[in-house]
């Protein structure tokens, strides 16, 4: 009997488990799924629940159930990873030898990174990428009064990358419900250049925050969180005062994988970004955000991941050449308020363009520009995570590969006017 | 006034060369002025150097964490030599690809 495990039971681990299963035959293969924690979190979902959009119970379920009954499920924290023996230690004591092996263990913020930025957790700093965050950040801007609201990126690359500027502009939205909006200032503080990582959009974006007010500070590198003179200071000592601040902390990679030896500074494995081998562990793959591939790490960019990581492991499991090759495409509802949402849509070599999605004249979706639709293709998402997504059922319209389908071609240079 | 050994240079949409033959030391100070960089130090050097040769093995421009791990330098330090973003700073002048870490 040969061993296919999975380290993680998030999003990326779930679905391989759910699609290795239909695939490998149960007389040679056993799979096997490790995770510390029981519950399953629909991520996405954490950016509406500081603004009750949300509430806990629409982003979690309990992680069996979203498991084949054929997959052995095991709770514990990952002691070891040795991928030069094949094997993994538990922290419960259970030693696991494999043949194949895919790291689904994804990534976590480090908020204890950035000096100060711990010591006033959730009394007037947040976060809202754990579902403690969201939940505490609710808690407080039900009962607060108005003043300065300041959201800041720690470090790059971060999960869901335009999950910061949704939450900015939802914050818009939700003060001007609360009938105080001229009560509260609101800034986004970053270390780009502007309001996004690719330049059409990020030119695009930055006139939907000027249209509502919200104050965008580029390039602001944080150094420390002075919480005495409640203040946020860059390594150019440059100074944002906050009276809440929102942090989005250093993205880092499991603590197993730096206990492993497996990753590079953030503890992302380095592998390989179109097949997704590790470079140095010919049967240890990677999925989501566990890599370190220069791509979005999103829910969808580990869906458009997984075609092509099975494709890969089943080829390498025969002998054969890996043909199926990822390239970087990410497809992102972005929430901008008041019931609209822009989509964006891109791949490691395009950024994204506006134009329509999936189909060209008729859409429905808009890529890059506002509209109501997009809105509602964002809430149908959480449908689509627990029903389609997670068991590996293809999504109609959607594919791994990025399509030129419908998009505009609009030049950097143009609307850099260069 | 742009400096004419800029003038010859082919640079993608942000400024970043593409083609890496192209790239001198007389290209890299002029590029470097043209970041709001007066000069060039020996401290300087030391980064360019240090990125330039990181380029060469991974054919990647290298993050900032890559940079203050490898070089020896704190981010401060970092910083104060190539204000504001130094990993792109650094990549733009040493005549790399935009770093990785920006996605």
């Amino acid at each position: 009997m040969k061993t296919f495990l999975i380290l993680g039971a998030g999003t990326g681990g779930t679905m391989v488990a759910n699609k290795m299963s239909a695939l490998l035959d149960p007389q040679e293969w056993r799979i096997i799924i490790v995770d510390r924690e029981e519950v399953h979190y629909y991520q996405p979902g954490f950016l509406f629940i500081p603004f009750g959009i949300y509430s806990p119970s629409d982003v979690i379920k309990p992680k069996r159930k979203l498991l084949p009954s054929s997959v052995e499920v095991i709770f514990s924290d990952i002691e070891l990873i040795e991928p030069d023996k094949n094997k993994v230690s538990l922290t419960n004591g259970i030693n696991i030898q494999y043949d194949y092996l895919v790291a689904a263990t994804g990534c976590n913020i480090y908020p204890q990174e950035t000096p100060g930025l711990a010591d006033n957790w959730y009394k007037n700093v947040f976060d809202f990428y754990t579902i403690e965050g969201a939940t505490k950040l609710h808690e407080f801007l039900e009962k607060w009064q108005g003043g300065r609201l300041v959201l800041n990126v720690a470090e790059m690359p971060i999960k869901c990358p335009v999950a910061p500027l949704e939450f900015i502009m939802l914050a818009d939205w939700y003060f001007h419900k609360r009938g105080m909006r001229d009560k509260v200032e609101l800034v986004y503080a970053t270390p780009l250049p502007g309001a996004f990582t690719k330049p059409i959009c990020s030119i695009m974006l930055a006139d939907v925050l000027k249209g509502k007010h919200i104050t965008v500070v580029p390039e602001f590198n944080i150094m420390e969180v002075d919480n005495t003179k409640q203040v946020i200071r860059s390594y150019d000592e440059a100074e944002v005062p906050y009276d809440v601040l929102v942090s989005i902390p250093i993205n880092k990679g499991a603590e197993v994988i730096k206990n492993s030896g497996m990753g590079d500074s953030l503890n992302f494995i380095p592998a390989n970004k179109h097949t997704l081998q590790t470079e140095k562990w010919p049967n240890v793959f990677i999925i989501g955000d566990a890599g370190n591939l220069p791509a979005s790490k999103a829910v969808s960019v580990a869906h458009f991941m997984l075609d092509i990581l099975v494709e890969n492991i089943l080829s390498h499991m025969k002998g054969q050449e890996m043909r199926a090759s990822f390239d970087g495409h990410a497809n992102c509802y972005v929430e901008t308020g008041f019931n609209k949402a822009v989509l964006i849509d891109f791949n490691y070599e395009v950024e994204p363009l506006p134009g329509l999605f999936p189909l060209p004249v008729v859409g429905p979706f808009t890529l890059v520009r506002e509209s109501r639709v997009n809105h509602w293709g964002k809430l149908a998402f959480k449908w689509i995570y627990w029903n389609m997504l997670l068991k590996g059922i293809e999504i109609p319209t959607v594919h791994s590969h990025m399509s030129m389908s419908g998009k505009e071609q609009v030049s950097a240079k143009y609307s850099f006017g260069l | 006034m742009t400096n004419p050994i800029l003038a010859s240079l082919k640079l993608d949409a942000e400024g970043f060369m593409t083609d890496k033959s192209q790239w001198t030391k007389e290209i890299a100070e002029a590029i470097a002025k043209q970041e709001g960089l007066e000069s060039l130090t020996e401290s300087h050097w030391k980064i360019i150097d240090f990125c330039r040769k990181t380029g060469e093995q991974t054919g990647k421009a290298p993050t900032l964490r890559t940079i203050t791990d490898g070089a020896g330098v704190t981010t401060k330090e970092l910083f104060a030599l190539f204000p504001k973003g130094p990993a792109k700073k650094v990549a733009k002048i040493a005549g790399l690809g935009k770093p990785e870490g920006c996605v």
